[in-house]
């Protein structure tokens, strides 16, 4: 008699997959209550991405104009495809009259990276990170080229702010 | 009122020329506006499917082109339209570029036969039923042909898996059909549906009009090729089964018909189970184009279901498909026909 109740279950197992897929129909299509979909550039002010978001490599900077980079270059070899380039100089330091390497510039160029998040890993200060930015959209390539290192920036003195 | 229109029309042709050239003319005229019918109603319901399983899927759907994306599916028949028809070398040229008018051919045809309304229907012979079904099956041999012609291994199996499809289900979709039509006792269409002022079929005819109804909503979903029953197609397996090698414009009759076979089905449901353009208890028996309102309503919530079950189930194995249809439709169909014939035979119906 498994042949009555072969027909009876897979009805009702079908109409049970049915009840599942109508509620989620009824809901989003009376509410809209669970639509997942992000309508893109109409939304840019409101859209937000999560925190380990890889948008772009952005460099931390506090609040007097400091970062942590001591332009070791660490990033830039560990980056396999070159989108990082860090000009650096050398000055002296006053206090223990020896020369200490400082950045003059880090160049990022975005239109080359993969987000691998290499560098980032690479870096012993911590000092470049990732930002949730998505919204890199530009009619000129060489836009995409940026220097991560705000102007007039230092370094944030080596009593090492643990991050 | 509607009717009122095409006696006007009558009358002026035969104003203009002689009668058998105005009957000829109004032939032509009315394959015209049916081939308009079908091309709309074939976009109206690919727009439908995508909003339809946007919603499923906790999507949007195309909602850029127009008031709620309506005008999507034009753009993409634009687009279609203009890009190129391409072929393989060793594929069989004639029947390769015929074959995608053996469907949209069959599909007008059967169309032609589908009530509207009270006053739109092209068409109506006392066989109207036995013709649907007879005609309906050409368009397997267009699926057929599409898939022997490509001379590509994945469209073969396609075309060959649409033979054993259609052989089967056809006899499904037949029968819970002849269900009905011990019911009501007639063929032909427009008097199906007058039968059904009293009550529609669905209710009238007890247990076995509802077994029949869901019998014919499975059988009519393979006859259809539409999910879970796409074995057809199958993307996951076949690529895209019988029509791999079309194309542009040659493509688009392929899926044009599709769900245009989709709303064919779904009329014949409406027509058989749910009083065809009868509005519920007569309510809207007095307005004018009620009727195809009442139609079009009760078509497009059958099109729905057939679009529920696409985003629900997963498809079926071939050896599945066949166990399903010969062992467990077919007899529950042939104990259902007697039955129906017991209700009819003692008075039993409404």
């Amino acid at each position: 008699m498994s042949y009555f109740s072969d027909i009876i279950n897979g009805t009702k197992s079908l109409l049970t997959g049915m009840r599942i897929t109508g509620k989620y129909f009824f809901v989003n299509f009376l509410t809209r209550r669970d639509v997942i979909t992000e309508q893109y550039p109409d939304n840019l002010e409101t859209l937000k991405m999560f925190d380990r978001y890889r948008g772009e490599v952005t460099m931390y900077h506090n609040e007097n104009n400091e970062h942590r980079c001591d332009a070791c270059t660490l990033c830039e070899k560990a980056c396999p495809n070159g989108s990082i380039e860090i000009v650096s100089d050398k000055k002296l330091n006053p206090e223990t009259q020896r020369n200490v390497r400082y950045i003059v510039k880090h160049i990022y160029h975005l239109e080359m990276c993969t987000m691998c998040g290499l560098c980032i890993e690479a870096c012993p200060q911590d000092a470049i990170q990732w930002g949730q930015n998505f919204h890199h959209v530009q009619y000129d390539r060489g836009k995409l080229t940026k220097v991560l290192n705000k102007p007039g920036s230092t370094i944030m003195s080596k009593t090492k702010e643990k991050k | 009122m509607i009717l009122n229109v095409f006696t006007d029309i009558h009358n002026l042709l035969l104003g203009l020329m002689s009668a058998k050239v105005a009957h000829i003319t109004e032939l032509v005229l009315i394959g015209v506006a049916y081939l308009g019918i079908f091309a709309v109603l074939g976009l109206f319901l690919v727009w439908l499917e995508r909003r339809v399983a946007g919603f499923f899927q906790l999507r949007l759907g195309p909602n850029r082109v127009g008031p709620s994306g309506l005008f999507q599916t034009i753009a993409d028949a634009l687009k279609l339209v203009t890009k190129e028809l391409t072929g393989t070398v060793k594929a069989d040229k004639q029947l390769y570029k015929i074959a995608p008018y053996f469907v949209i051919t069959t599909a007008l045809m059967t169309m032609a036969l589908i009530p509207f309304s009270h006053e739109i229907q092209a068409f109506d012979i006392n066989i109207g039923i036995f013709f649907l079904i007879s005609v309906s099956s050409i368009g397997v041999l267009g699926i057929f042909l599409a898939g022997w012609s490509s001379n590509n291994k994945y469209s073969l199996i396609g075309g060959m898996r649409t033979g054993i499809q259609m052989i089967s289900y056809e006899l499904s979709v037949g029968m819970a059909v002849v269900t009905m039509v011990v019911l009501a006792g007639t063929l032909q269409i427009s008097e199906i549906v007058e039968l059904q002022k009293g009550g529609w079929f669905i209710f009238t005819g007890h247990i076995p009009a509802i077994i029949a109804f869901m019998i014919f909503m499975i059988a009519g979903t393979a006859e259809s090729n539409r999910v879970p029953f796409d074995l057809v197609e199958a993307e996951s397996e076949l690529g895209a089964g019988f029509h791999t090698e079309y194309s542009g414009m040659r493509f688009a009759y392929y899926f044009l018909a599709e769900f245009v076979n989709m709303f064919i089905i779904a009329s014949i449901a409406v027509v058989l189970f749910f009083g065809g353009w009868l509005s519920p208890f007569g309510i809207t028996d007095a307005i004018p184009f009620a009727g195809l309102f009442w139609f079009s309503v009760k078509v497009i919530a059958v099109i729905f279901i057939f679009m529920w079950f696409r985003w629900t189930f997963p498809r079926l194995r071939i050896d599945q498909l066949l166990t399903l249809e010969w062992k467990y439709l077919l007899p529950i169909n042939m104990v259902n026909i007697v039955l129906m014939a017991l209700l009819v035979w003692l008075g039993l119906t409404f």
